[in-house]
């Protein structure tokens, strides 16, 4: 754990039942950083991250929030602590209206913030399409919108750690462009950012950092321009056929 | 049969219907909140009654005795969920099911314990006469049931849809998960899901004994009535419990005008069959879509 870490993962593991998904992972991300995990389906990346929201229980090691042990801590009180997961499939509330899903966003807040207001207008600007359908249920958006409304949703919390779980699945490259673009201006505004991706070209790309996952561990690891020069990684990652280790 | 016959029918199934519509949403609520179906409802209808007699004979005046009786209900039913259904919340739907009717069980046998086996009645909130209108006499006792129900029907609604709380729980009743990453505190949205449908369920127990009477075993047969109007009307939808609540009632009724008084308490049951059959997802309610 360096001492500017925001988010340090120290040799956590979890799983389902007695499934063992994740074994000794130690991850960290430095504020104002962008980090992109990539890996193969089932490599334990969406595990990670659910377990450091909070929705799965760690079975052993450590999380710290700047600073502060968060292990285990349950996902209404780590979203309190400034800790924001869009997650996988993007779960908006469906039937409920855009502004509602955004004021959920905001429900970890406390009743009368003001800044509340702000966050809106903020979200509002990055997200403009999000203004134009604000009184349409959630599951009329297409998939582009239901994405910039789960990031946007997130961001009503007003995180210090941003988790992304697969923002690019299943959109248009234009829109996924859109995205990324927010979520780099959103890092230069300080907010650190911590992605899971199945595009890893893409991920490395924008990221300041990356880490592979295979099976479980972290794999590799190094800065997003390494990553993408890594043989391994190219060969196995980024679309060059798969050899037997694929 | 003249019309001003048929009118008192339809009054008469109004009457009930309002009853099986409040107790209709009390399984919504908890549906909603929990994906699970309440089967002590019906007991919080009858613990409603059976606890205003007793307030009411300790001497407390009657509007004061039912309000006692509808808050001593839903602290039962906060109680009920915080001590046996949170210790086993992740235990899955059926357990949690069947620990309703465990409950229901021991809500009733320990009603018969403490307050004895007797049926008793309460006065009626404004006693005088029944209200001639268009040739049909309604009794003031209805009055009082509708508007109670219009009451709670629109206090619901407003909870719902126009406050913090509303909002949290409907978040809660499409992903747990989900409400639980905005911050929302699932397992107290879940508790007062069921003090609150305690509370409709013991306002209707209540509201009905000056008319019919009230004891320890009253609650089966409000419960599974209740149940089928949720599931007619649309469970999860409170508007469409009350619709569903009102259809049965009147159902029930006009099966007494035209065919025999035998077949009324199987209506509900016949209804129930048929909605599951032809329409799971009730008169009103939407096929469940697919969750985004």
């Amino acid at each position: 754990m360096t001492s500017d870490s925001i988010l340090a993962v120290e040799r956590l593991s979890a799983g389902y039942g007695r499934v063992a998904v994740l074994r000794d992972v130690s991850v960290d991300l430095a504020a104002g950083e962008m980090v992109a995990l990539i890996g193969a389906n089932g490599a334990g990346k969406t595990t990670l991250l659910r377990s450091l929201a909070g929705l799965l229980k760690p079975s052993g090691g450590r999380v710290w929030l700047e600073g502060a042990d968060v292990t285990g801590m349950a996902p209404e009180r780590l979203v309190r602590q400034g800790m924001a997961l869009v997650p996988e499939g993007r779960m908006l509330f469906g039937p409920m209206t855009v502004t509602e899903n955004l004021l959920l966003g905001a429900h970890s807040r406390p009743r009368r913030d003001e800044s509340v207001r702000t966050d809106m207008d903020r979200v509002s600007a990055l997200f403009p399409v999000l203004v134009e359908r604000s009184s349409q249920p959630a599951a009329t958006l297409s998939g582009g919108e239901q994405q910039m409304l789960a990031v946007g949703r997130a961001l009503m919390s007003s995180p210090r750690v941003l988790l992304l779980d697969e923002p690019s699945l299943g959109l248009a490259p234009k829109v996924i462009a859109d995205i990324f673009r927010v979520l780099k201006s959103l890092r230069s505004e300080g907010l650190s950012i911590l992605l899971v991706e199945q595009d890893a070209r893409l991920a490395l790309r924008h990221a300041d950092r990356g880490y592979v996952m295979r099976t479980g561990e972290i794999a590799l690891a190094g800065t997003g321009a390494q990553l993408l020069e890594n043989d391994d990684v190219r060969h196995i990652y980024l679309g060059a056929r798969h050899d037997s280790r694929g | 049969m003249g019309s001003a016959e048929l009118l008192q029918y339809v009054v008469a199934g109004f009457k009930s219907g309002a009853i099986y519509a409040l107790v209709a949403l009390g399984f919504t609520l908890v549906y909603g909140s929990t994906g699970i179906i309440n089967f002590a409802q019906g007991e919080f209808f009858m613990l409603g009654g059976v606890l205003s007699v007793f307030y009411y004979r300790l001497g407390l005046p009657l509007l004061l005795a039912a309000l006692a009786g509808v808050v001593t209900t839903a602290g039962v039913g906060l109680a009920f969920e915080r001590l046996a259904l949170r210790p086993r919340r992740d235990a899955g739907a059926l357990v949690l099911i069947i620990i309703t009717i465990g409950g229901s069980m021991v809500m009733k046998s320990l009603t018969r314990h403490i307050f004895g086996p007797d049926e008793a009645t309460l006065p009626e909130f404004t006693p005088g006469p029944s209200i001639a209108f268009g040739g049909v006499a309604i009794e003031r006792q209805a009055l009082w049931l509708w508007g109670l129900t219009i009451v709670a029907v629109l206090a619901l609604t407003w909870l719902y849809r126009k406050t913090r709380f509303g909002r949290a729980m409907r978040a809660c009743s499409l992903s747990h998960d989900a409400a639980r990453l905005m911050g929302i505190d699932t397992a107290r949205v879940v508790m007062v899901s069921f003090g609150l449908a305690a509370a409709l369920g013991a306002l209707a127990g209540l509201a009905v004994t000056p008319l019919t009477q009230t004891a320890w075993d009253v609650g089966a047969t409000a419960g599974m009535k209740g149940f089928a109007a949720a599931i007619l009307g649309g469970l999860g939808n409170p508007v469409a419990s009350v619709i569903g609540g009102l259809v049965l009632g009147l159902l029930e009724s006009l099966s007494v005008a035209f065919l025999s008084s035998t077949y009324k308490d199987a209506i509900a049951l016949i209804v129930l069959l048929i909605v599951l059959f032809l329409r799971p997802q009730g008169l009103i309610g939407r096929a469940r879509r697919e969750k985004v």
